[in-house]
């Protein structure tokens, strides 16, 4: 799959994917990874290493710090997939220094499926 | 977008890591709305100042990058913090806050930024020029800009304008280019503006009705800066305006083809009705003016009503640090302290505690104030005249 790329980077890893937006802040824990939105289909759940892949940021624009959190706190995904990355998302893993792509059909990708994701050419593959 | 050779070497991390991502934000910034390529700014204002806002997320972050080095290339300044800066533990803001605060603030001033946290940065020392192009973030303060200096900004994002005021540098689209700068709907305006706070009515109302638009108003007589400051606050707060004209006013106006477009009329009716909706308390426990910051002649203005009386209920004066100590020179904050005012800096009744501080029912003379504090501070709001307010406030 092809998309575009929002911060540079090649990675891989394992999927973990969410159909909702999400909002990291007050979202998700910058100190451990964990997803504690309330009724959050991923609440429970941790981003650390994984390949996150949601359709779009929403919330708070301090979301943007919370994601730089993550990785300073060593508990960030390993690179971000989006459908369409918005501003806060995207600010956040240009700070943060998180490889991530956006343009990509997400409805193609299961939790559990191992990832290359190709931040430089803006691809995702099954691999 | 197109990069020069320089810009390229920025990207490739010649300068650093702290310009490389900094530069990387505004390219991909650039891209997402169009962009052709980076302009110089005059100036910059930050917005997420407020620990209340940014939380430890934005401290950390702050001190990081302030850590590695990095400082701004043209004159910043910051948008309201979550407490008076130096009279903070006199007004009660708890101990915690204040130590996060003050570590942002710090974080600031090490990036070499002006640490006036003001809402009125053009009342304050940071004045840009016509057709200026500057990076701003506080609403009211872009539409100030945009509107009344005629200078270019978009509205900013915290991290984007910091990434402008370290780059020196924005992408040039939206309220950059001429060509989306033209007015969308007209205004026609038939009523009585006598009390400034009309123009805060008046702004409520229109803001609502034309969201994003740009509007050219006519029928303003006359008004100053005080009187377009709250008018274009309140377009800000109830919709998105970030650039109105008014004819024979504001830059530009008479220029504008406003041949074809859509006209609004807004009529005394029309005023009545946004007072009626925006009230919804009875009696203030406590008035508050100075949404967006107070400027001196409004300062000025109210000492001469309250000199030597006894006000009976709170009223607090939010304002930037430079006009507080013109006010003070002048004798004015003495005044209102003994009549039982007080004079706050550097914050906003906006973002501060007041509910916590057992406030229910807020008075306030500002469009923009009446739209924000029963969602922001769980506030019942009065919004009348600050001359009505201070009478009442005087039995």
């Amino acid at each position: 799959m092809k998309g575009r790329t929002i911060y540079p980077g090649t990675v891989e890893g394992e999927a973990i994917v969410s159909k909702e937006p999400i909002g990291f802040y007050g979202g998700i824990d910058a100190k451990t990874g964990d997803v504690i939105e309330k009724g959050h289909e991923l609440e429970g759940q941790n981003v650390k290493d994984k390949i996150l892949v949601f359709p779009m940021g929403k919330g708070s624009t301090v979301g943007s710090y919370v994601i730089y959190g993550l990785k300073k706190n060593g508990v960030a995904p390993k690179a971000i997939v989006n459908k369409e990355t918005e501003t806060i998302v995207a600010t956040g893993v240009i700070l943060a220094g998180i490889p991530c792509v956006d343009g990509i059909d997400i409805e193609q990708i299961k939790s559990g499926d191992k990832l290359k994701v190709n931040a430089d050419e803006g691809t995702v593959e099954h691999g | 977008m197109y990069l020069t050779k320089d810009e390229e070497k920025i990207l490739e991390g010649e300068k650093g890591e702290v310009l490389e991502r900094m530069f990387r934000l505004l390219t991909r910034l650039g891209d997402i709305y169009g962009a052709d390529k980076m302009i110089p700014v005059g100036s910059v204002q930050v917005a997420g100042v407020s620990f209340k806002s940014i939380g430890d997320p934005g401290l950390e972050f702050l001190e990081d990058f302030a850590g590695k080095g990095a400082k701004v290339q043209v004159l910043t300044y910051l948008n309201p913090a979550g407490m008076d800066l130096e009279d903070w533990d006199k007004l009660g803001f708890p101990k915690e806050f204040a130590e996060k605060q003050t570590r942002i603030m710090n974080a600031f001033k090490k990036m070499g930024i002006v640490v006036t946290s003001t809402c009125t940065p053009y009342l304050a020392g940071n004045l840009p020029r016509f057709r200026e192009h500057i990076a701003w973030s506080e609403s009211s303060a872009v539409s100030f800009a945009n509107s009344v200096i005629g200078a270019r900004t978009n509205r900013e994002g915290g991290p984007s304008a910091l990434a402008a005021a370290l780059c020196g540098v924005t992408p040039n689209y939206g309220l950059h280019l001429d060509e989306n700068r033209k007015p969308s709907v007209v205004i026609n305006v038939d009523a009585d503006l006598k009390y400034n706070s009309n123009y805060g009515a008046l702004g409520y109302h229109v803001g609502k009705q034309v969201k994003k638009a740009i509007p050219l108003f006519k029928g303003l007589s006359n008004a100053n800066t005080d009187q377009l400051k709250a008018l274009g606050a309140a377009m800000a707060a109830s919709g998105a305006v970030a650039l109105y004209y008014v004819e024979d006013q504001t830059p530009e106006a008479n220029q504008q083809d406003i041949n074809g477009l859509e006209t609004i009329d807004v009529g005394e009716k029309n005023l009545d009705e946004t007072y009626e909706k925006l009230n919804t308390g009875k009696e203030p426990d406590i008035v508050i003016m100075g949404c967006p910051h107070a400027s001196l002649r409004e300062i000025s203005t109210l000492a001469d009503k309250v000199e030597g009386k006894n006000l009976t209920k709170p009223v607090w004066i939010c304002t930037s640090r430079m006009v507080k100590e013109a006010a003070q020179r002048m004798g004015f904050n003495d005044t209102i302290e003994k009549a039982g005012g007080k004079i706050v800096a550097d914050t906003c009744c906006v973002v501060s505690p007041i509910e916590e501080m057992g406030y229910k029912t807020t008075g306030v003379n500002s469009g923009k104030a009446a739209n924000y504090l029963p969602g922001f501070c769980k506030q019942e709001v009065i919004f009348r005249d600050i001359d009505i307010l201070i009478q009442g406030a005087l039995k």
